[in-house]
């Protein structure tokens, strides 16, 4: 076998899958008018599918912080923390996030990803142990992978087959680090936090929770399900990501350990990298202000998610377990995934498709993500649309 | 408790099962992947079964090196071996 016969596997893979035209993934974007429209091909769609919860890409805030970070220092920082890329807007970032969930640290990563990459692998080393749940984020196993530790999987949010690992680790559990999500992005439902903050406890290992999707979503100040459930001061580390409620690009991880700071001398995903540009810091510092102060936002939020799970539900598709800002339709094979997705793009309405194996236990799903900037009406449509596709595709 | 090789190899040949086609007959030199069409998804699933079965932890790590069923069968031995 050459070495790019594996590539060729993936394009006869994809063919057989995918009807000839229809451009499921990579999905080209003409135009964007707001956090809510845009043009695909010669369609005017709904954003059904940006995991933009809050719906702030366009606040008139967050624009403005950005073009003037843009005019006083430039479009990129050309080069790394560790280098030239730290600049008082980076510092002054961390100290936001640091403040905002009373940390002693933060640090700022140039994505999300890295933010997992470069705090899993900078924690853990050949000899520890990570324990995750099954339906972990890539970045979650991939930073496990770069760590070198052994990596151990528990059912997914399972907390009783989590604590029968732990046990069989002996002495190892008080160097092991588990890792869960606030909210997980396929079905959108929650890892049970305080039974986990329990076993870590009796288990005296070290708890690291993901907030990407819980951040600005959770709590009456947006900090996640830590806020949420009080449980803040249980968990070790927490990293989140830019990318969603906070309508930008990047990552961050924060916590009461002081040595989260060594992790800049030793974390790979951060040196070799170059730091977030001026503009992404500016807006994302603007940004984190409307997050800590949008209790109205998240209000609309879930009204938005609980009416239209509940739609949904009524119609008879079959949905992640809990309603959540991620509604993720459930379906039995690809071609009834694919034939949802077009029949709701052809009603001009845009959502993410998951095939297996990105999607946990063989299923496909169709995955809306609810904002605080769809209207009332749009979600009545959204609701009026899955309810005509019910009828069209699944009921011949 | 099966802590010996070849109960390990008949326990696994168990759980193996639900991948065989009909037409093959589970052996040491099976391939996991080719023969049994275990994707990189099943062998997590399976691998969990295992751990449950034979009360071990196996690190994905260590998978990276299986390809048959002897390769797996001798990891859990070692690992049963080490405890």
């Amino acid at each position: 076998m050459s070495l790019l016969d594996k590539l060729d596997a993936i394009a006869a893979a994809r063919k057989a899958l995918l009807p000839e035209g229809v451009e499921v993934f990579g999905t080209p974007i003409e135009e964007v008018y707001s956090s809510t429209a845009a043009k695909i091909g010669d369609r005017r769609v709904l954003f059904l599918g940006t995991n933009n919860y809050l719906g702030l890409t366009f606040a008139p805030q967050c624009l403005e912080a950005a073009h003037k970070a843009i005019d006083s220092e430039g479009t990129g920082t050309t080069g790394s923390r560790m280098a030239n890329g730290s600049y008082s807007g980076h510092r002054a970032l961390e100290r936001e996030f640091a403040e905002f969930y009373r940390c002693h640290s933060c640090i700022v990563f140039t994505t999300g990803y890295q933010a997992n990459l470069a705090t899993i692998s900078g924690l853990a080393g050949t000899g520890d142990v990570i324990l995750i749940d099954g339906d972990s984020h890539a970045s979650i196993y991939d930073g496990c992978r770069l760590s070198g530790a052994e990596i151990i999987r528990f059912r997914h949010n399972d907390a009783q087959d989590l604590e029968k690992r732990l046990r069989r680790l002996g002495d190892r559990s008080r160097s092991a680090l588990i890792i869960v999500e606030g909210i997980y992005s396929m079905l959108g439902d929650r890892t049970p936090l305080a039974e986990i903050v329990r076993i870590k406890t009796t288990y005296h290992s070290t708890l690291l929770l993901d907030e990407a999707h819980s951040l600005g979503v959770l709590g009456q100040t947006g900090q996640g399900l830590v806020e949420e459930t009080g449980l803040l001061d249980q968990v070790d580390f927490i990293t989140g990501t830019f990318s969603k409620s906070l309508g930008n690009i990047g990552g961050y991880c924060v916590s009461n350990h002081p040595q989260l700071d060594q992790l800049r001398y030793v974390s790979r995903p951060y040196i070799f990298t170059a730091s977030p540009t001026p503009a992404t810091i500016a807006s994302t510092r603007a940004a984190l202000k409307l997050l800590r102060e949008g209790v109205e936002l998240r209000r609309q939020l879930w009204s938005n998610a609980r009416t239209l799970y509940a739609r949904l539900k009524e119609l008879g598709y079959q949905l992640g377990p809990e309603p959540s800002p991620i509604i993720a339709t459930i379906l039995d094979t690809p071609q009834e995934a694919i034939a949802l997705w077009r029949g709701l793009l052809e009603h001009g309405i845009y959502v993410n498709l998951m095939l297996p194996p990105a999607a946990p236990e063989g299923k496909s799903l169709v995955r809306c993500s609810v904002s605080a900037a769809h209207s009332s009406e749009q979600i009545d449509f959204i609701g009026e649309t899955f309810a005509v596709l019910r009828k069209t595709i699944f009921q011949h | 408790m099966a802590s010996n090789y070849d109960d390990i190899l008949q326990k696994l040949n168990e759980h193996l099962k639900q991948f065989c086609p009909p037409e093959i007959e589970i052996t040491p030199d099976t391939d996991l992947i080719n023969q049994l069409a275990i994707d990189s998804v099943k062998l997590l699933n399976l691998v969990m079964e295992i751990e449950d079965e034979f009360d071990i932890s196996v690190p994905l790590n260590a998978l990276a090196d299986v390809q048959t069923v002897h390769e797996l069968a001798n990891l859990i031995h070692q690992i049963k071996s080490a405890q």
